[in-house]
């Protein structure tokens, strides 16, 4: 700085970078320990559904992620917490730019997000891209954590594979030899049914016919008239939201129930009963949850949540409430330092998270090694049977880092 | 396939195609007589089976709920075309799409605000709630049986109404010149306030019949529109007979694609309907 010197002029460049140097060291003298004292906060940015079909899925995650934070004072790691959210109306042609939005002019230092599996895809390659640390709190494409993975992506949820496979085992352990399956033709149907094939063909079962119809059909009784032509040992279905609904209703109805049992992957019974009614009864299910699981963390999940939301919490609930546990984790660990990513990530990827599921680590796909439940419908209630598969991990086909 | 399967899979394409003759018929009136493409009818066909879902919890009764879910959804329609629709008639057709098109995020929106984003049901009405064995391993829902029994008597109805009464007589000259049937001292206005109110209680009516044997959840109106869009298409557009036909043609195309090629079952429908437009331009019924 002393080189400035009245007698002597110097050149205009040197003049300016001299003076913002000045300027620089003037400005860190003074912040310095104001800075210490209150650093900035922690910006998540929520990319979810708030509108649509699956806005009530997008509400539940945003509320149990904030619920943590709270729970944890409001700051993890040390540092406080401050949200950005995007609305991604499950519109996978806006995924894109939504992210971009995010990243790009919010600046997030986290994205949390979504439901839909196109939308995830979208949202992980531009996270991918610009190395934002990821966490998925529910959409189940395999790919996220298999084909498309990467270092900075996490995923708290499942991979469509995974709550199906262990339903094969349970099948040919009862005898089931011949299986028929049927989904609507998209991604995360075929992605299921390819695991519960994959879990029953394993365990000598056989499935004889893999019946679909197009997404988001609901007009099931030409199929229901195959099957029961067919007459397969018992069927196995993955659909959710209405169409599960439609469904099981239509099933029951056929009388169909009376020698073909059916069974399925947990999103067939999840946040629909009420709607499904009598025909959902005893409906058998695998899924990495249950609302009636036992676990004192469940329990007092369950009861925070209600708190909180006045609503009783579901598996999207939890997805989204672990999704905040790993970022507290990963925080912890760094003391809040995000530039120290390689060991944030790495203590993410080593964490045993105690989540109202059950406790959970990740897989070096970085998708959960979790529990699958065996459920069964009792009343207005998803109650568990037993684990059908212990700490099962997804086979993350495709991934580099595994 | 045996001969049983057959027969029933023609039993449920028949049945299918019934209950698309029901939801397109409204679509098909409104625009065939009154000239308006109307995109929020699947909005209608939504509204009405969230009526059901309201007016069975409220009153008690689907049975009940079934003609006062009718009236609300008349004094819908002829608030909708007094409001609004009246003043588009003698625009271009572009206008119309836009504005049914705006109405359709609007009813979304509402259903969002009142009903939330849940996925409902409504229980089979008692009388009719058990199922008849037709094999040994197969029954078949009483309620879907009636279902395509109101659906025949209704079209039966229809085709009453519009060939046979004065005030059919009315529409129909109406559709064909509106100018001169007002000079002929008839008040067109409220001619075609009724046509419209017609058609939002029919698009309504069906919602409310298949809601006990479906389910009611959001966005289910736009499901049906594309599908009423093929029916009246196929059937030419503004006939009656026509959209039943051609209800019937897909009702059996849907369910023989998906047994024999699911493959290319989201297709079928759509390769019907382009075989048949390139056979007849207009629509099986249409006039030139």
């Amino acid at each position: 700085m002393t080189d400035i010197d009245a007698k002597r002029a110097p050149s205009r460049r040197k003049f300016l970078k001299t003076a913002t140097g000045a300027a620089a060291l003037t400005a860190a003298t003074l912040h310095a320990p104001f800075v210490i004292a209150q650093r900035s906060k922690i910006k998540v940015g929520l990319m979810l559904p708030y509108t649509g079909t699956y806005a009530q899925l997008g509400i539940a995650i945003t509320d149990a992620f904030k619920l943590h934070v709270d729970e944890s004072g409001g700051a993890l790691g040390g540092r406080g917490i401050e949200y950005a959210q995007v609305d991604d109306e499950s519109e996978p042609a806006k995924a894109t730019d939504n992210a971009n939005r995010l990243v790009e002019r919010e600046k997030v230092d986290v994205l949390v997000g979504t439901v839909h599996s196109g939308v995830a895809m979208a949202m992980a390659k531009v996270a991918r891209e610009a190395g934002v640390l990821t966490i998925c709190p529910n959409a189940g494409a395999d790919a996220l954590t298999g084909a498309a993975c990467a270092p900075n992506i996490f995923r708290t949820s499942f991979s469509n594979w995974q709550p199906a496979f262990p339903m094969g085992k349970v099948l040919a352990d009862r005898g089931i030899k011949n299986v028929v399956t049927l989904t609507w033709k998209y991604a995360a149907g075929e992605e299921a049914i390819n695991g519960f094939k994959e879990g029953f063909t394993q365990a000598g079962g056989k499935v004889t016919k893999e019946l679909t119809l197009p997404f988001p059909q609901v007009e099931f009784q030409a199929l229901l008239t195959e099957i029961a032509s067919l007459k397969p040992d018992a069927v196995f279905v993955f659909f959710a939201g209405g169409g599960a609904v439609k469904f099981v209703k239509d099933y029951a109805a056929s009388g169909l129930r009376r020698t073909v049992p059916l069974f399925g992957s947990g999103f067939l019974t999840d946040g629909t009963l009420q709607a499904q009614g009598e025909a959902a009864q005893g409906l058998e299910t695998t899924l990495h949850y249950g609302d009636g699981l036992i676990l004192p963390k469940n329990l007092a999940f369950r009861e925070e949540y209600r708190k909180r939301t006045n609503r009783d919490a579901d598996v999207y609930a939890v997805q989204g409430y672990d999704a905040a546990q790993l970022l507290r984790i990963g925080l912890e660990a760094v003391r809040g330092d995000m530039k120290a990513k390689k060991h944030m990530i790495a203590a993410m990827g080593s964490a045993v998270i105690d989540s109202p599921r059950g406790k959970f680590t990740l897989s070096k796909s970085h998708n959960p090694v979790q529990d699958i439940y065996l459920r069964k419908v009792v009343g207005m209630e998803n109650k568990v049977e037993s684990v059908a598969y212990k700490a099962l991990a997804d086979p993350a086909r495709g991934c580099k880092m595994a | 396939m045996d001969a049983a399967t057959l027969l029933i899979q023609v039993l449920n394409g028949l049945q299918y195609g019934l209950l698309l003759f029901l939801i397109a018929s409204g679509l098909t009136l409104i625009f065939g007589i009154m000239g308006v493409i109307n995109l929020a009818h699947g909005s209608f066909y939504m509204i009405g089976a969230y009526l059901a879902f309201w007016l069975t919890g409220a009153l008690g009764n689907f049975w009940v709920a079934l003609p006062a879910g009718i009236a609300l959804a008349v004094v819908l329609g002829i608030a909708l075309e007094w409001l609004l629709i009246r003043h588009l008639y003698q625009r271009d057709h572009l206008y119309q799409v836009l504005l049914t098109y705006g109405l359709i995020l609007v009813f979304e929106e509402l259903r969002s605000l009142l009903f939330g984003d849940d996925v409902h049901g409504v229980t089979v009405p008692d009388p009719l709630n058990f199922s008849i064995r037709l094999t040994d391993t197969l029954s078949y829902p009483v309620y879907r049986l009636a279902m395509s029994a109101i659906c025949l008597a209704l079209a039966a109805g229809m085709y009453l109404l519009i060939a046979r009464t004065r005030l059919g007589m009315m529409i129909r000259a109406g559709s064909v010149n509106r100018d001169m049937v007002q000079a002929l001292g008839i008040n067109i206005g409220l001619l075609y306030r009724l046509v419209f109110a017609l058609g939002v209680a029919l698009a309504a009516f069906a919602g409310m019949l298949a809601a006990p044997a479906s389910s009611v959840f959001p966005g289910m109106g736009n499901q049906v529109l594309i599908i009423s869009f093929v029916v009246i298409v196929i059937g030419g557009l503004g006939s009656i007979k026509g959209a039943l036909v051609a209800a019937l043609l897909i009702g059996l195309a849907d369910v023989f694609g998906q047994v024999l090629l699911p493959q290319i079952s989201g297709m079928t429908v759509y390769l019907v309907m382009a075989a048949v437009l390139v056979w007849r331009p207009r629509g099986l019924f249409g006039s030139a």
